[in-house]
């Protein structure tokens, strides 16, 4: 992204983002598994689990693709 | 900090478990850290006011796009899908793409090429000072009015959902992103916008995800607002719009076209200087181009995160929602749809990534109007008529300092408004008077060489006049409401589509009326920023994958497409 500064890519921080917000759901689903919350809808699906994980996917992808040391 | 978030308000739409508050917590972290790591990158003028101008398509697309997506947005444009139904969907699709793709193609080489920092500074190049100081004076004296009253709205909507103490709101939210923005400039907010960007539909993606799969998808939503609601018509854009009476909006598509299509839309996406400030920032030609085209895909997808939750409050919330001024205690607004959803599918992780994205999406539109507002009152006021030769470090400093004076200036304007709410409805008005009438102003500019100096001038001058007139005509007497808006069924949104169109029609008349009978500007002036003098980039070397015009079209493409199938 940047060419006259050597910017960490936005990426890389939306990446970060994304990871350690998937890590916190996914746990917090799983936590919860067995025990759902009261008044929320749907729960059987476990939407944090799948939701949470997918988080974790995509932030691994941008962290791994932009990570700084890589980029240099 | 907690305890005093949790200073809280009577009763509450949403609460927040230990994950949620460690959520939240880490998206400040992480925006002031971004805005220290930034700091020593925004040195000159070019780097803190256009972010050095090197970002990609992509990122200088997404900031723009998400320039607009503010949570006061969000949580609005679901409250009129619940109470409209999918008409409101025309704000998303006929209300930008046609004006992002025209940005892009036609309008974008021109504020480019002319190595202008902001849509008051091309005014100046093409028109001199007398349009430029008119745009730059009110666009900044707005700016800050709306930031203020942004910040307010937003503090309201934090204390409803979530107990959040008013004061709380305010400043710790303004003070983040005071120190972001003064330390980053506009590498912060376009950073920002990004994060905000992936928060947003990461945490308002399940609500569509997961009503489609309650209601067995969309023609189950569908039958299901029919029961709940029979004989109402939620989900269609164009077949109630043949007349006034067959739409709760008493609006017709000649207004929505004409009006908000033609003038509203390409006014707001073509001329406002904070989401044009983010297209600026592009590393070159072809960027700046393909940035704004790149953001009317992902705006032609919003509907998904914002009008189907609405539409889904209307088929699953077991209780009716009513207007704002109408709720009693006890009964939601139509404006508390998207918390609720947010809260029907969200439990304890998902229900934090939520709510940030709402924070977030308030910072990041504060952060756009306090960027905007520094680089037009460093460049296009102070540098002009206050001090014309300091160097350069002296106008980043002055931008760093309007950044923290603007936002302590948009705080007072905040407890302003709350002590006095009609004011709101005027500062928000106050937008609609200037863009419609500028775009007349810049797009002739652009594309007709004739045009004079001093009909650029009165042009504005009449547009931004008579779009005042008529809205305090309609709003202090219904009679005039059948005049303008041409049908007394018209209403607010209505009303104000037609006095764009209007107030455009007028500053357009005015301005070829002045240029007829007075002397043109020497071609020698006006090379690289009118049309028939522009020698524009060409792109036969290109790729077609790669030509932003090919971009635009299937843009263009899509959106017909979506017209015939929501039709």
């Amino acid at each position: 992204m940047s060419e006259k500064h050597h910017i960490i890519p936005v990426w890389f921080f939306v990446g970060f983002l994304l990871l350690v917000y998937g890590v916190l759901i996914l746990v917090s689903g799983l936590v919860g598994w067995s025990h759902p919350p009261a008044g929320v809808e749907l729960t059987n699906l476990h939407a944090p689990v799948w939701w949470g994980a997918l988080l974790i996917v995509l932030g691994l992808i941008y962290c791994l693709k932009y990570c700084p040391k890589r980029e240099s | 900090m907690i305890a005093l978030m949790a200073m809280s308000a009577p009763t509450t739409l949403v609460h927040l478990a230990g994950v949620d508050l460690a959520i939240i917590a880490i998206y400040f972290a992480l925006v002031l850290g971004i805005g220290f790591y930034l700091k020593k990158f925004a040195k000159t003028g070019e780097d803190f006011f256009l972010a050095g101008r090197e970002m990609t398509a992509w990122v200088a697309g997404l900031a723009f796009v998400s320039a607009n997506l503010g949570s006061l947005e969000l949580l609005g444009w679901a409250g009129n899908a619940y109470q409209y139904g999918i008409m409101a969907g025309h704000w998303y699709w006929v209300g930008a793409i046609p004006a992002m793709v025209f940005l892009g193609t036609v309008m974008m080489p021109f504020y480019y090429i002319s190595r202008t920092h902001s849509v008051p500074g091309y005014l100046k190049l093409r028109y001199g000072t007398e349009a430029s100081a008119l745009s730059a004076v009110t666009f900044a004296f707005m700016t800050i009015l709306m930031s203020g009253v942004n910040m307010y709205a937003m503090a309201v909507v934090m204390e409803v959902v979530l107990g959040w103490n008013l004061h709380f709101s305010i400043i710790v939210s303004s003070l983040t992103v005071g120190v972001y923005v003064a330390a980053g400039g506009l590498f912060s907010a376009i950073f920002n916008e990004v994060l905000q960007f992936f928060l947003i539909w990461f945490g308002a993606l399940l609500i569509p995800i997961l009503g489609m799969i309650e209601t067995g998808g969309w023609s189950g939503m569908v039958a299901r607002i029919h029961q709940n609601f029979p004989g109402q018509d939620f989900t269609h854009m164009w077949g109630p719009m043949s007349s006034f009476d067959k739409n709760p909006m008493g609006v017709h598509w000649i207004a929505i076209v004409f009006g908000l299509g033609a003038v509203q839309s390409m006014g707001y996406w073509t001329t406002d200087f904070l989401v044009v400030q983010r297209v600026l920032s592009a590393k070159d030609v072809r960027s700046a181009k393909l940035a704004p085209i790149i953001g009317s895909f992902f705006k032609m997808a919003v509907p998904l995160i914002v009008i189907l939750p609405g539409l889904l409050g209307r088929a699953v919330l077991p209780y009716h929602l009513v207007p704002g001024n109408q709720a009693q205690p006890g009964q939601f607004k139509y404006d508390d749809v998207l918390p609720l959803m947010l809260a029907r599918y969200c439990g304890p992780g998902l229900m934090g990534l939520g709510i940030t994205a709402l924070v977030a999406g308030f910072m990041a539109g504060m952060a756009g109007n306090v960027s905007a507002f520094a680089t037009v009152w460093t460049y296009d006021i102070y540098r002009p008529y206050l001090r014309k030769d300091a160097p350069d470090s002296h106008y980043v400093s002055m931008g760093r300092w309007s950044t923290m004076i603007g936002l302590f200036v948009s705080i007072g304007t905040a407890y302003l408004v709350q002590y006095n709410k009609s004011m709101m409805d005027y500062v928000q008005a106050l937008f609609g008077f200037f863009i419609a009438p500028l775009f007349g102003t810049v797009v002739l500019g652009m594309l007709w060489k004739r045009v004079s100096r001093m009909a650029g001038f009165w042009g504005l001058l009449a547009g931004v006049s008579s779009s005042i007139t008529i809205f305090l005509l309609m709003k202090f007497d219904e009679r005039w409401v059948r005049v303008f808006a041409l049908s007394p069924l018209a209403q607010p949104l209505a009303q104000a589509m037609w006095q764009a169109l209007w107030s455009c029609v007028t500053c357009v008349a005015v301005t070829v009326f002045v240029t007829l009978v007075t002397k043109p500007r020497p071609d020698e002036e006006l090379k690289g920023l009118v049309y028939a003098l522009t020698e524009v980039p060409k792109e036969e070397n290109t790729s077609w994958l790669h030509r932003p015009v090919v971009w635009g079209v299937a843009a263009l493409v899509i959106f017909v497409v979506l017209q015939i199938i929501f039709w």
